[in-house]
């Protein structure tokens, strides 16, 4: 196969989203955290949480669809077929988490007869009716969601390392933002 | 030919590691996900259990006074109203927020006694207090919880939580400890400054000739971008109402009420105080001297009345940093604390089971 049909990384805009959202979510998951538990910054946490949980909604969406329209790349030999059935999952389970998470607050926020405002009179209109009891499972959902995308983070994250660090494999290359040139006859093996 | 030979550290098949050098790789990896994993936490204050969280703070209201599934676990009594607020313009002066626009928005907003215990009999003394919702025709919200004392007894999270603790009843003897009171009072000057103003400032006869006051500042920003020290009360149109039903029954500032509305339109007007530079911001235990402007920004009608246990108002959040764009909050970390804390309340009080409130259907239609 020609390594046109097969390249070696990501699409540019899936890597430079890669990275963005990486630190976007990593603050996003600090600050939410942080707001639960904090008197005296709960509303200044509160207020940059939502319109970043609104940017990491439109981000994934502009990401999903790059990595459906652009083809991916192949993984190393040195992931084995068993582990790529857990890379194809855990890498759903993170595109659903980015989605799943924003819409879940926005619809907690919505079902708890809260205005939804991004920055100065700037706000969105209420995506499910005012439920009380629906706003108190959206609100447990978000949390536990929030929780669940830590663990898979991390998981991700501790897996690319080893990857890298330990079997050497080159997987880390296929996401870096800059370009890296495929190995001198990678596309013969 | 097989490429490998060609290229023998290539991406695909470095030279083995040593079986040290894995190990340590294998720790940093561990080590580094253990890191982000404490760092985690330690922001989610698991390291630091006796904090002064939301959930402590609400966890103290339900100590002093019970747990009361389904209600605020503040002003746990309470009945909701409706209404409207004509602006004159003249708040614009202050904010551009459009509820300060010449016109008519509508109010929604709810009466209520302090404390967590939604049966408590109505006292004279009880602290009564009035939050309304604004809703602007842009859909902005202005949220306020407004109390009908001229003065917050603290400044801070922390001594709203120890004076809470201090001033509740020993539930053995059913008395407040007069001494613990004393020795919070005396390290807490701003404290006894309130007090002694609260103690001069007697109560309304009911909730309609009652003024009502945010006692937080905010800042209000104006057209011109300016950025104005603001707090505001509400003041009463109907004059001192006298009561002629007995003050023992345990309704009867809710009765009152009713009984108001019933024959009229009640009717405040939003008093805007205008702060000059100077001017604390971050002590809702003080007033700014009396002679600062006041901007009548319009008037309040209250018009209907109905039980919580149909009102929609019951499930809304009187957050009151709900602002509108031209009206942000100050300083005061009071504000922060209490929005951190209505919604820990809020939380546990919509996964709830309700039961009925203590001014019913029935009574709302006496």
């Amino acid at each position: 196969m020609s390594t046109t049909t097969n390249p070696t990384q990501f699409a540019f805009l899936s890597r430079i989203l890669h990275w963005l959202m990486a630190a976007l979510l990593i603050a996003m998951l600090f600050i939410g955290v942080s707001m639960v538990c904090s008197l005296g910054d709960y509303n200044r946490l509160l207020a940059i949480h939502r319109p970043l949980g609104i940017a990491i909604l439109i981000l994934a969406a502009i990401r999903l669809i790059t990595r459906l329209l652009t083809p991916a790349p192949a993984l190393p030999q040195s992931v084995a077929p068993s582990e790529r059935v857990i890379v194809k999952l855990s890498e759903f389970l993170l595109y659903a988490l980015f989605i799943a998470l924003p819409l879940v607050g926005w619809a907690m926020l919505s079902a708890g007869h809260y205005p939804i405002v991004m920055f100065g009179s700037v706000h969105l209109p209420p995506i499910l009716p005012a439920r009380p009891e629906l706003y108190a499972t959206l609100r447990k959902t978000h949390t536990i969601l929030a929780y669940a995308l830590f663990l898979t983070f991390l998981a991700h994250m501790s897996a690319v390392l080893f990857h890298t660090l330990v079997l050497r494999d080159g997987l880390l290359s296929r996401m870096v933002p800059w370009t890296v040139r495929p190995a001198k006859g990678e596309s013969q093996s | 030919m097989d490429n490998r030979e060609l290229n023998p550290v290539s991406a695909n098949e470095p030279a083995p590691l040593p079986p040290g050098t894995v190990v340590a790789r294998l720790a940093s990896i561990g080590l580094l996900a253990a890191a982000i994993a404490g760092l985690f936490l330690y922001a989610g204050g698991w390291f630091n259990p006796h904090a002064l969280t939301p959930a402590a703070m609400v966890d103290t209201f339900e100590h002093v006074d019970g747990v009361h599934p389904g209600f605020r676990r503040n002003h746990a009594k309470g009945v909701c109203v409706t209404g409207f607020f004509e602006s004159n313009g003249q708040g614009q002066t202050l904010s551009k927020a459009q509820v300060f626009e010449a016109g008519r928005v509508p109010v929604i907003g709810r009466f209520a006694l302090a404390g967590g215990q939604p049966y408590a009999a109505d006292t004279p003394q009880t602290v009564r207090s009035l939050a309304l919702l604004f809703k602007s025709p842009n859909g902005e919200e202005w949220r306020t919880a407004m109390l009908n004392i001229p003065v917050f007894p603290v400044n801070t999270p922390q001594a709203f939580h120890d004076f809470l603790v201090v001033t509740s009843p020993d539930p053995q003897t059913g008395k407040v400890d007069g001494a613990a009171v004393g020795a919070f009072v005396s390290k807490h000057p701003e404290t006894a400054a309130a007090l002694k103003i609260l103690g001069s400032h007697a109560p309304s006869s009911g909730f309609s000739d009652g003024a009502y006051y945010a006692l937080n500042a905010f800042r209000f920003v104006n057209a011109k971008g300016e950025s104005i020290p603001v707090r505001w009360w509400i003041k009463p149109d109907q004059s001192t109402v006298t009561e002629n039903s007995a003050a023992t029954d345990k309704n009867y500032l809710f009765d009152a009420l009713i009984a108001h509305l019933h024959s009229g339109p009640l009717r405040w007007h939003l008093m805007l105080i205008v702060g000059q530079p100077g001017d604390p911001t971050a002590e809702a235990a003080s007033m700014w001297p009396a002679d600062r402007q006041q901007i009548d920004a319009g008037t309040i009608t209250i018009d209907t009345i109905e039980s919580e246990d149909t009102s929609p108002t019951r499930d809304i959040n009187f957050d009151p940093l709900i602002l509108p764009d031209g009206i942000s909050p100050s300083d005061d970390p009071l504000l922060s604390a209490r929005s951190a804390a209505y919604s820990q309340s809020f939380t546990r009080r919509e996964g709830e089971k309700k039961s009925p409130s203590a001014i019913s259907t029935a009574e709302v239609a006496k």
